[in-house]
Formats: structure tokens, sequence, C-alpha cells
């Protein structure tokens, strides 16, 4: 589904990714795992195409077709989504609303026709109930005055609503109580399937007890330095990330 | 012959029109006499620093209009708040329009300030009221004061409350090429009664029409005022509002103002705080673009101990617009435990447009509690980018992040139906349809 090769990236001048390989298929899980700097979120940011970061070697392909020229809301009509660490505030603009917008407009770029209000009633309520979000939520102002906890599990919902191909979720698990954690990381497991892929980017193993990992990256100084299964996840844990340093 | 030179000449011929017997004659005259001495404010006036009047007054304009107009309703009806009841004062080139307006003098005056200058049953509170608020020395009020004659007259009586809002528009036809208009209002709100105002301007065809309104707001103790001024006009029509405001001991007034179109518009809006535990709110929403220009200059004077006032402005300019705000709260020495507010942020949509800022505070009193802020800055580009990877594109996610920041001044606006059509207003502006109902 996503396959990246040799990737490298700057911002502001700053070289932060050198050399990056990744090859995700359909239904599988990876966590991309990591000390604070070594690269997590800007590579999640240029998957996403942020355009405050240069490409300046290396390719993307999603299922084959090469993501260089997409814009951010190219990317997410072709199936990217990303779950933002720090979600953005806009007051006067309801979860509902901000949802039936992104819905419609990646509806027509697909020279699609909105979609029917009694459809989209159905689907919000379907999801809203997979990650226990009542309605009162649903038509307070996006991300306003929101918990971390309420931030995170919106953005699960606007996943679920816009059920990407491949979903990004950057340090989901920070700020989360164990509570909201379960919530959050079952909504995500009711929605993978075979056809769906999803990179979970974190610091600490704790997110990967729920979304249990087919493959675990180490990234350190913009590169992956090492592989392996589930159990890599735990032997970071017990170890920290001194050694991976060492080795790199 | 110079446009000062006509206004001065033509007076005469103005108050030959109507009876000098009425009892703001010798006040038309001595506004006249500082109008003539001051004459229009230029650019070396402090307080016109960045706006200039110069384009306006070199032009001729019809002082009277030469003949009654009438204006079919279905063609102006969406500059009414149709969809509810309200009492309406409209005037049609400066005329009175019986036809389109909904007066009352049921428990409570709404009517002409025609009618309240020459009935004997108004010379009283014309009396105590008329141009008692006003600056003196301000030569565009003295202008006006000079000619007034018709506007609204509204009355709230001691615990009255006004059950529908009350509009006032003023359209403009175009059938005088240019035309300048001044109308005149005064609104008492007696102790403990409450009213909402809606206050519009409205050319109805491209033409060169300036407006030097004043306003006079008394509230008396317990009273509550609700303000509304929509200035969303064609690009030919220039605004100046000069509105003062008179609160007394626990009183409640805000005065909201949408500049949304116009040539230029300058809002003059002054608060007097004559009594204690007052309560005082300006707020704004300017968006511009085009060669458009507003210019928001306001006044809060707290007189008095213990009150309360709380400013909030947002601009957002583009394509050489001009914007500018001055600020100036002023805080008597007997006015301790004072709380004053002031915010205006604006956001340049381009490298165009210009915005000029300006908080000025000047506190006499030691025991108070006053901020100010005021910022120019662009649209977050990470915020841009949020909006963008959930598959929108850029251009409305612009429109939807300036929507969200002009938001929190319509939170506070107290007609449903008003909000909506400010927000579907604000959303035209942009040039986007937002894909939903807001």
């Amino acid at each position: 589904m996503l396959t990246i090769e040799n990737l490298h990236a700057k911002v502001e001048g700053k070289q932060i990714l050198n050399g990056i390989d990744l090859d995700v298929k359909a239904g599988e899980v990876h966590a991309i795992m990591g000390p604070n700097g070594s690269g997590k979120s800007t590579l999640s940011s240029v998957i996403a195409g942020h355009q405050g970061y240069e490409v300046n070697e290396g390719t993307m392909l999603l299922e084959g077709e090469n993501m260089a020229d997409l814009s951010p809301e190219e990317r997410a009509h072709k199936g990217i989504f990303l779950s933002f660490q720090y979600p953005v505030e806009i007051p006067g603009v309801s979860v509902t609303n901000f949802i039936k917008t992104a819905i419609n407009a990646s509806r027509k770029a697909k020279g699609l026709e909105d979609m029917a209000a009694n459809e989209m009633l159905k689907k919000i309520r379907e999801k809203s109930s997979l990650l226990e979000i009542d309605s009162r939520f649903l038509s307070r102002s996006l991300n306003q005055g929101f918990s971390g906890g309420e931030k995170k599990r919106n953005e699960i919902f606007q996943m679920a609503m816009l059920e990407p191909k491949l979903s990004i979720l950057d340090e989901t698990d920070s700020g989360l109580d164990i509570d909201a954690l379960k919530i959050v990381a079952n909504g995500v497991n009711k929605l993978r399937s075979k056809d769906n892929a999803t990179i979970v980017i974190t610091h600490y193993q704790r997110l990967l007890e729920y979304i249990v990992p087919d493959f675990v990256h180490v990234l350190f100084d913009g590169k992956i330095v090492k592989s392996g299964t589930k159990d890599l996840a735990l032997e970071l844990e017990e170890k920290g990330y001194d050694w991976i340093k060492e080795m790199a | 012959m110079e446009f000062k030179e006509k206004l001065l000449a033509s007076h005469l011929a103005f108050e030959e029109q109507i009876d000098f017997s009425d009892p703001v004659h010798q006040t038309r005259l001595e506004s006249l006499k500082t109008f003539e001495k001051k004459g229009f404010p230029s650019r070396k006036d402090e307080a016109w620093k960045y706006t200039s009047l110069n384009a306006l007054t070199r032009q001729d304009y019809a002082l009277f209009p030469k003949t009654e107009t009438t204006i079919e309703l279905k063609k102006v009806k969406k500059y009414f708040l149709y969809e509810i009841d309200t009492y309406k004062v409209v005037f049609i080139d400066g005329v009175y329009s019986p036809f389109l307006s909904d007066t009352t003098h049921d428990g409570l005056d709404v009517c002409l300030m025609s009618a309240a200058l020459s009935k004997a049953k108004y010379r009283k509170l014309i009396d105590t009221y008329f141009n008692k608020t006003t600056d003196k020395e301000d030569s565009l009020t003295a202008l006006n004061t000079s000619y007034s004659q018709e506007g609204a007259y509204v009355y709230i009586p001691k615990s009255v409350v006004a059950e529908k809002p009350i509009e006032v528009i003023h359209f403009s036809t175009g059938k005088e090429k240019a035309l300048w208009l001044q109308p005149r209002n005064l609104i008492v709100v007696d102790q403990n009664a409450q009213v909402q105002i809606i206050e519009r301007h409205q050319s109805l065809k491209s033409h060169d029409v300036v407006t030097n309104a004043v306003t006079e707001i008394y509230a008396h103790q317990d009273a509550f005022v609700d303000y509304y001024k929509i200035q969303n006009d064609l690009p030919t029509a220039s605004l100046i509002d000069n509105t003062y405001i008179a609160q007394e001991k626990n009183s409640s007034v805000s005065v909201h103002t949408f500049s949304l179109g116009g040539k230029l518009i300058r809002n003059n809006l002054n608060f007097y705080l004559n009594g204690q535990h007052c309560h005082s709110t300006l707020k704004g929403v300017t968006l511009l673009q085009d060669q458009q220009h507003v210019d928001h200059y306001t006044l809060v004077d707290h007189a008095s101990p213990n009150c309360e006032s709380h400013q909030d402005y947002k601009g957002i300019f583009s394509q050489g617009s001009r914007g500018v705000f001055n600020g100036k709260i002023y805080v008597d020495q007997l006015a301790q435990k004072t709380n004053a507010f002031q915010q205006n942020n604006n956001l340049l949509l381009d490298d165009q447009a210009t915005v000029n800022t300006k908080p000025q505070l000047e506190i006499f009193a030691d025991d108070v509690k006053c901020s100010h802020g005021c910022t120019v800055g662009q649209l977050d580009e990470d915020a841009l980018f949020y909006l963008q990877s959930r598959g929108i594109p850029k251009k409305e996610a612009k429109a939807l992040m300036t929507y969200a920041f002009a938001n929190n001044v319509l939170e506070s606006v107290e007609l449903p139906i008003l909000k909506k059509r400010i927000n579907k207003l604000i959303a035209e502006k942009l040039g986007v349809n937002l894909g939903f109902d807001l």
C-alpha cells in the first residue's frame, strides 16, 4: 500500500529524515518508535504532505502512485489520514459540521454528490457510538475546550468517518488516561480490516499493548535503525533507547 | 463652490422648510458655527491620522432629495429581518417611508425624530436629551446637529420591555447621483427598560452616497440596550457613524458593529459610564476587500467606580483594503474597581492589505484592572494543514479558519436570526460554500 524508499526530508534548512525505507501492506499495523527528536512526527507530516517540509531525495508511493506532487487534500482524497498529536481548535464550527465538510470535500473531489443528510446522520451515529461519543459532544465547536482525551477520541472519530486506506496515528496515546486509551485503541482495532493499514507512531510501548502491531521499527536520527515484531517494543520498554543509540 | 461652503449656504433654506420655532433651532445654529469654524477633519488631526475624508468632501452632493421615492417591498425584503416580527423605521433617500415602516405609540414610542421635534408633547424629552451626550467640539457631529431633523426616535418607558426588536433602515435609491444624508437618532431607555435595535444603511444602486449619522442613546438605571450595526453597503457608499451612549447605574449596553462592505466607514463609538456597576460591550467584525476602508474609533469613559467594559474587534483584510482601530479607555480617578478590557485582532489574508491599530489607555485611578492587546497576523500554516489533511481544499480551509477567527464575536449576538444572517454574510464574503448550513 505505502512504499517509501530512501526518503530524505528537511525543514527550514535542517535535515531531519536521512533515508527512510518502509513498506506497509494492506491489513498490516506498523509501529514506529524512537526517542524524542528522532524524526517520528516529521515522517508523519511528510507522508500527509505538509508543505513546510521539503523532500529532497527518495520516493513515496501510495498503491504504486507517486505522491510527490500531491497536496495534503489530494492525499486525503486518496485515502491517507493523519491523526494529529495537537489537533487544531476551530471555534464556531461544530464537530458534526466539520466532518460533513470533510466528507463532502472528498466526495466532490471524486465527482460524487454530497452525502444525503439521513445517510450522514446514520453514519455519524454509528461511528460516534464506536468511540463512546455522545450527541452533545458532536455539537460542540471542534476541539475548543476539549480535554486531551476528547481531542484524541475526536481524531479517531474523524478517521472512522473518513474510512481511510492508510491511517497514521501520531502520538495518539499522549495525554490519555488509561480509560481513554482503551476506548481509542478499541476504536482503532474495530476499524482495522484486510484492506486498510495503520502506522502507529509512539514513544512508549503502552499503546501497543492495545493496538498490537505486526511490525515495529525504531527510528533514530532520521533513519530506521532496527525493525522487528512486537517483541522489539517490549525490549525497548525494558532497556530504553540508549542501546539503539549506541548501535546507530 | 466647495462642498463645505454649500453646507453653510444651504442651511437657511433647510431651516425654512421646517419650523424655526422648534426647540432645537438655537442648537442647530450654534452647531453650524462650530462646523464653520472647524470644517471637515483632516489628517493633521490626530484622530484622523489614518483616514482621509478629502476624496469624499471634494465632491458635490445633493442635500435635499428632490422627490419622495417609493420602493416595492419585495425588492428590499432581504434587508429586513423578515423572518421575525419587528418594529421598523425606514427612510428612503433620507425621507420617511410610511409604507415600509411599522411604528408604534402603544406603550412605547418608536417613531420619527421630526415628530418628536415638532410636537409639544415631546418637548420636555427633547429638552432633556437632545444633543446632551455629544462631543460639542466634534465637527462632523456638529454638522449633523446643524441639519438634524429626521431619523428614528425611540422611547422605552420605565420597566417596559420592547417585545419586538426595532429595525432602523436607511435606503438610498441612486435617484440622486450624489447624496449626502444626515440622519439623527435619539434613543431613550428609561429605568429597568429593555430594547434591541438593528441599524442598517443600504444603497440599492451604485452611486455616491455619504451618510453622516448621529445616534444618541441614554440607558437609565438598570436599563438594557442591545444594539447592532450592519454595515454591508455597496462599494460606492460611505458612512460616518457617530454614536454617543450615556449609561447610568447598573445599566448594560452592548453594541456590535459588522463592517462588511462600503467605500469608507468611520465608526466613532463613545461610551460614557456615568453610574456605578455599568456593563458595556463593544464588539466588531470587519471583513473587507478591494479598496475598502474601515476605521473604528472607540472611547470608553469610565467616569464612575465598579464598572466593566469589554471590547473585542476582529478585522480581516485583503486586496488593498485598509483597517484602522483606535481604542481609547479613559479611567477617571474616581473610577476605582474598574474592569476594562480591550482586544483587537487582525488577519491579513494577503500582502496588499493594511492595518493600523492603536490602543490608548489613560488611567487615573489606582485600583483597576485594565488590559489591552492587539495582533496583526496571518492564518496559521499548521492549522491549514490540519484542515487540508482532512480533505478540505486550501481555499475552503482558509475560509473556514477565517470564519472561525471572527466567530467568537458572533457568540454574543442575542438574536439568533441575526446571528445566522451575519454568519451567512461572512461565509458569502469569504467566497466559499462551507458545505453546511450555519
